[in-house]
């Protein structure tokens, strides 16, 4: 998470002035550090996700149709929202990934990060258009709020496993 | 002094206040005169007008501006804030239940002022940020220890992913305002709106966090969730249809509306008819609710407007009510399965009214508060269709059903068992008054009409 970052924060201040595009990298190393603090304060094994497919090998497939597609509708997207390839790569890059990981894990810490990941995306596209102080304010405080609330699903779901 | 500031800033500053206190008893209290306090200070406070306050005269100016981008509430809007103050005063009202977090009542004075923010700041479309803001400090009170997440977890997903798609609709709408007459770009915006509608009103088929949290969460605050949620988010829709004309005055937008109110009326009362669960049904019901909502809108006149405005109060009446009982008895049963409720009503009559009556009127039964809008809203839409008023009621007949199921499930029980009240007193007094106004305000509905009159001030075209 704190490498996506990295990267949205490079891509980010090619369209951002550099304070702004910083603003949004410390809040995100913050969002991760929330979320590291919480995983490794917890004890607990996460309980396997029989249900949904695993294995490196499936998981490798999954990134490489996702980055499959991302080549495939980048061009497309650079061109409808005037925006640099690039950011349009990055952007749907993060975002397919997001999805897909959604989409294999029913665990509310993972669905955060899911969830997240999601964000980085729309926030790297989004940065291209669009440059206000209040929505770069906004969605830091949703990041943070998003590893608040994946944080206290860890808690809780530790608790549980005490009792 | 300005009107962002006396209705956001110091309501939100002291839930802040509220929430790092201990827990105590007169929390409650504090909260509730807090929201009665900056509700009475809508109406009597008029925004833009010189007063006078002892020696000092005062002028309480519309806007804010906060990191370059306006709040603005002007007096058209004092209405709508009281409104909303009001009923929110109303849920923290309601006598403590034993499951109810202490923080429940700051978190409610933070979520209400969060949205009407976003009811206020400019660019409008920065709202779906506050809605995300809200649904982000409302979800620790749906996780309840014990019970699945899922519905939680999938109310987070939803909405999460509804921003992206209203702030860029938002930015693509810029686009629309430089070269109206690009139908490829209205296209694509409408289609990005619906999405972003679609996720956050949970219109069927992303629907399923509804029932989800209804049956595995807090009842008292998923009641609180999907009264505020969908209010605010239909009534940023609406400011959404005002502000743009070609969206206006778009037919195929209000047969759009039209026929997706009706789908969610008759999903949602048809589902109802089917469930075994009190929880799940309220979600149904819930549903439908939205659906006249998007109806009403979908008439596309001031009439349909003024219908909107007018089920609100019946709206948070109901929903108070019947999620205070739902409560109250999840307290004193397994589950709200029809198997575990068995008998119920002989224990706690007085929640097992509230939650019949409520549901009544909710599937709109003459003489109660919501039966004089369903019956005016199947007037109009006969109007445009005989078949559209046929699946709207077949729709509440499921509702019906639903409703005689649940009643036969709470009284059923062997005959030994005697009929005693173990509703508190407070609990009693609470549910019968709002069973009664459910009454009164069906029998005089006309008692609504000093709020009707403020209509056409909340909207800029569309309600004139």
């Amino acid at each position: 998470m704190a490498v996506l970052y990295l990267s949205a924060f490079w891509l980010i201040q090619a369209n951002w002035p550099l304070t702004m595009a910083a603003a949004k990298l410390v809040t995100g190393w913050m969002a991760c550090t929330i979320l590291a603090i919480a995983r490794y304060g917890s004890h607990t094994t996460p309980p396997s996700e029989t249900a949904w497919p695993q294995g490196h090998l499936f998981r490798i497939f999954i990134i490489g149709i996702n980055a499959m597609v991302t080549i495939i509708f980048s061009t497309r997207i650079s061109v409808w929202l005037a925006i640099s390839i690039p950011v349009a790569l990055g952007g749907l890059y993060a975002i397919g990934l997001g999805v897909l990981y959604m989409g294999i894990t029913a665990r509310a810490f993972r669905v955060i990060i899911a969830l997240l990941t999601i964000l980085i995306g729309f926030e790297i596209i989004y940065s291209a258009v669009e440059r206000s102080i209040l929505v770069t304010a906004m969605l830091s405080v949703i990041n943070l709020g998003l590893a608040l609330i994946g944080g206290y699903f860890l808690t809780i779901e530790e608790s549980e496993v005490a009792l | 002094m300005n009107a962002p500031t006396i209705w956001i800033i110091i309501p939100l500053g002291l839930a802040f206040i509220l929430f790092l206190l201990p827990s105590r008893d007169w929390v409650k209290y504090v909260a509730f005169s807090i929201m009665v306090l900056f509700a009475t200070m809508a109406i009597a406070l008029p925004v833009e007008t010189t007063f006078q306050m002892g020696e000092t005269m005062i002028k309480i100016t519309p806007s804010l501006t906060i990191l370059g981008r306006r709040f603005n509430i002007d007096s058209g809007d004092q209405i709508l804030l009281a409104l909303l103050y009001f009923s929110t005063a109303l849920w923290l009202l309601a006598p403590k239940l034993a499951q109810t977090s202490q923080r429940f009542y700051s978190i409610a004075i933070g979520v209400t002022v969060i949205l009407l923010a976003s009811l206020s700041v400019e660019p409008f479309l920065y709202a779906a940020l506050f809605i995300e803001t809200g649904v982000l400090l409302i979800i620790p009170l749906l996780v309840k220890r014990g019970q699945s997440w899922s519905g939680a977890i999938r109310f987070l997903i939803f909405m999460s992913l509804a921003m992206p798609l209203i702030l860029f609709s938002g930015w693509l709408l810029s686009g629309i305002e430089a070269n109206p007459g690009d139908i490829t770009l209205v296209r694509q915006v409408v289609i990005l709106l619906a999405i972003g509608f679609a996720f956050l009103l949970a219109i069927f088929p992303l629907h399923s966090w509804i029932p989800k949290l209804t049956e595995s969460s807090s009842l008292w605050v998923v009641g609180f969730v999907l009264w505020i949620f969908p209010t605010a988010i239909q009534l940023f829709g609406i400011g959404f249809i005002d502000r743009y004309s070609w969206l206006r005055d778009s037919p195929s937008l209000q047969q759009t509306l039209l026929t997706t109110g009706i789908m969610m009326i008759l999903f949602g009362g048809v589902m109802a008819g089917f469930q075994r669960h009190l929880g799940r049904i309220f979600g149904f019901a819930v549903m439908v609710e939205t659906g006249f909502s998007l109806l009403s809108i979908g008439l596309g006149s001031s009439t349909g407007i003024e219908l909107f405005i007018s089920m609100l109060l019946p709206r948070v009446i109901s929903l108070c009510i019947w999620a205070y009982a739902l409560e109250i008895l999840s307290c004193s049963s397994v589950s709200l399965r029809f198997r575990d409720i068995k008998g119920l009503a002989r224990q706690h009559p007085f929640a097992a009214s509230g939650l019949v009556l409520s549901h009544l009127s909710m599937a709109g039964l003459p003489l109660l508060v919501g039966f004089p809008l369903r019956q005016y809203l199947l007037e109009a839409t006969a109007a445009i269709s005989s078949s559209y008023s046929l699946l709207i009621m077949i729709g509440l007949v499921g509702l019906f059903i639903s409703v005689l199921r649940s009643l036969a499930s709470l009284v059923m029980a062997p005959e030994k068992i005697i009929w005693t009240a173990q509703e508190n007193i407070p609990q009693r007094i609470f549910l019968s008054i709002g069973s009664l106004s459910l009454i009164i305000l069906g029998i005089f509905p006309q008692w609504a009409k000093p709020l009707l009159a403020q209509v056409p001030f909340l909207f800029d075209h569309i309600g004139r």
